[in-house]
């Protein structure tokens, strides 16, 4: 059952800073659980609670941008520990999208494996997108898979996706579950040849 | 596009067939699991009624929740004993092999697959965990997944993956007194960047790197990711090959020789091409701690907090959020530093040539931990634990001031009751100095080998081992 995802449109919500790391998108107590279910209210929940102290406002905690579907980050976004829970709270809050200057690989590899979009732009091109949508929260932001580019404030920037999660979105096999199972008689003979497998399992 | 690195072979030998995508379908060897990343996938294999397609490739064990303290069920923390009940319903139902508490093969992931001999050469690895860098010592391609990829390679023993590039860091000189593997990945890291090898394995080479113990090319591989890396490995020598010698899961007999062969030969070869080189010199890297917020930002103990000019430009308001949460200024020592913890363990330093270290820092230094500094050590596994105790560490940590406690992950990540308080500063062994990471969301961590962290409890500061050592 193919689930296209060529576009995805709504207004942003900028994170700013390089190397947000997963702990900081979702503290590890808060993978103390069997289900994702629920995690959404908790996406950066520490670095929320810390700005709230020093009597600023987190964009997640930003009146503003509630409601918001694509995120806006700097580079190396996600870095830090391979938890899904950290791309699943994002998603659960209601980001559909993110873009952002560069991601971890683990990071960017869970957000194509739950069909969540991540694309890549310049860091000028993020800060400018950023400051776009912080002047103006009502801008819609719109991300086009099959033209590489990103609209908004009448602006446009071009993004990037590596071919492969590209074609996945754009066919709708960002799930490649179905796929990998499909191959597994084909695995099944290919292992042969490895020699951990038979000559000295 | 590397030719020849032992990426390549091993990335070749192990893909399946191209995915009408374009992504590779990629075989994995040996897939780990543990409780944290694994219950949402197991629970969406029995959606979509799939049973695991290769249960003898997988292995499991607990580590992340597990009480350091009292381990008797059920657990105190009402949540941590629903993961404990479904990691067993789990590994129970679909026949997957679990290492529990009490087994004598129970600890973190990353330092039971290697010590039961699971984790060889050649191989792909996955885990739920990002750590899963740390088999790459063993010259196995191993890749950190989440919990959608944990579902796959359960349910087809395949992922989808691009093929990355491939960075040999060739390590030249050798490391001084007092200096460590840890060191050694610390400073790398500090110049490559946290960032720098995202896109990027890295082959860890040179004879900076053959000369060191597997244990020490562990804890090189397992911190690959906090460069941004999502695997990093070395070649395997005649060091990998005694050191799986006669372990629980390596080939016995003749089929030990036909595996060293095989093993051998996977490794990069001489005409081996590489996408990027690196070198560094293990001759100049000092005793290091890190400073801020991110594992790349480290110091010689004897230099003092960079200032932000130091640092590119885009770097520097992370630079100014790393000072201002850690309370710290530039141009500080960051010698003499205060500290309130002194934690021993994790999958980066958790092993018992880390215990031995500590524990003759320990011995060579005499005195005890100040009232003012908890200190304890968590040994990696349950293994390590009982060898510890036949060589009589234990009471010498005890003995100064330490606390003994059972294998897990603990402070490392504080999904657990080891946790910090407040903006208590904890000297650590572990891999991530992030915000937050150990528990309190004010908690400071300055990350350092084994003898710094043994030094700094006694002293109750950060402290030269040098100095020690001499």
């Amino acid at each position: 059952m193919p689930n296209i995802i060529s576009s995805v449109s709504g207004r942003g919500i900028p994170v700013r800073g390089n190397d947000i790391d997963t702990d900081r998108i979702i503290p590890a107590r808060f993978l103390r659980c069997v289900t994702f279910d629920g995690l959404g209210e908790h996406a950066f929940e520490d670095d929320r609670l810390q700005l709230k102290a020093l009597g600023k406002l987190h964009s997640f905690d930003d009146a503003r941008f509630s409601g918001a579907k694509i995120l806006v980050a700097n580079a190396n976004f996600g870095c830090g520990s391979s938890r899904e829970h950290a791309p699943q709270a994002i998603a659960r809050w209601g980001v559909d999208a993110i873009i952002a200057v560069s991601y971890s690989e683990i990071f960017h590899g869970n957000c194509v494996a739950m069909g969540l979009p991540a694309v890549r732009v310049s860091q000028s091109d993020s800060e400018a997108l950023q400051t776009i949508i912080e002047s103006d929260a009502k801008t819609v932001v719109s991300l086009d898979l099959n033209s590489m580019q990103v609209t908004a404030g009448g602006k446009s920037f071009a993004c990037q996706l590596a071919d492969g999660p590209r074609k996945q979105f754009l066919t709708g096999q960002w799930d490649a579950l179905g796929e990998l199972v499909d191959g597994l008689p084909q695995v099944r003979a290919a292992v042969q040849k490895l020699p951990y497998m038979n000559a000295f399992a | 596009m590397s030719r020849n690195t032992l990426f390549d072979k091993v990335w070749d030998r192990h893909a399946v067939r191209m995915l009408p995508s374009g992504q590779t379908q990629l075989f994995i060897g040996l897939h780990l699991i543990h409780e944290v990343t694994s219950p949402q996938a197991f629970a969406w294999l029995r959606e979509r009624k799939l049973p695991v397609a290769f249960p003898d490739r997988a292995v499991a064990t607990v580590d992340h929740i597990v009480p350091t303290e009292n381990q008797a069920r059920p657990y105190a923390d009402g949540l941590a004993e629903d993961m404990m009940q479904a990691i067993e319903r789990n590994c129970l139902e679909f026949g997957i092999r679990l290492y529990q508490p009490g087994s004598g093969k129970q600890g973190v992931v990353h330092i039971v697959a290697p010590e039961q001999g699971l984790t060889q050469p050649g191989m792909t690895v996955a885990c739920g965990d990002s750590h899963t860098a740390t088999h790459g010592a063993f010259g196995a391609i191993a890749f950190g997944i989440g919990t959608s990829q944990v579902r796959d390679v359960l349910a087809s023993q395949t992922m989808s993956m691009s093929r990355m590039k491939v960075r040999r860091i060739q390590v030249n000189g050798t490391m001084r007194p007092g200096v460590y593997a840890k060191d050694l990945i610390l400073h790398i890291l500090r110049v490559l960047s946290a960032k720098g090898g995202v896109g990027f394995a890295y082959e860890f080479n040179g004879p900076g790197i053959h000369a060191l113990s597997m244990e020490e090319r562990m804890t090189i591989c397992n911190m690959a990711i906090e460069g941004g890396a999502r695997c990093g490995y070395i070649n395997p020598d005649q060091v990998t090959i005694d050191y799986l010698r006669g372990r629980e899961h390596a080939p016995k007999g003749a089929a030990f020789d036909t595996a060293t062969a095989w093993w051998l030969s996977m490794a990069s070869s001489a005409d081996a091409e590489y996408d990027d080189v690196k070198t560094f010199d293990a001759s100049i890297v000092e005793p290091t701690v890190t400073w801020g917020i991110s594992p790349d930002q480290g110091v010689g103990v004897s230099e003092a907090i960079p200032a932000k000019e130091s640092f590119a430009e885009g770097e520097r308001p992370g630079i100014q959020e790393a000072y201002e949460y850690m309370g710290f200024k530039p141009g500080q020592a960051i010698a003499g530093t205060k500290i309130d913890v002194a934690f021993i363990g994790s999958c980066t330093n958790g092993r018992i040539s880390d215990l031995r270290e500590a524990a003759k820092v320990l011995t060579a230094h005499g005195g005890k931990v100040p009232a003012s500094v908890k200190a304890f050590v968590v040994p990696g596994s349950e293994a390590v634990k009982k060898a510890a105790e036949a060589e009589g560490l234990h009471l010498i940590f005890i003995e100064h001031g330490f606390e003994w406690r059972e294998a897990g992950c603990s402070m490392c990540l504080a999904m657990n009751p080891d946790k910090l308080k407040g903006k208590q500063i904890s000297m650590s062994t572990s891999n991530r100095n992030f915000k937050g990471r150990q528990g309190s969301p004010e908690g400071r961590t300055l990350l350092a080998s084994p003898a710094m962290v043994a030094i700094a409890a006694l002293e109750g500061k950060v402290t030269d081992i040098r100095n020690v050592l001499k």
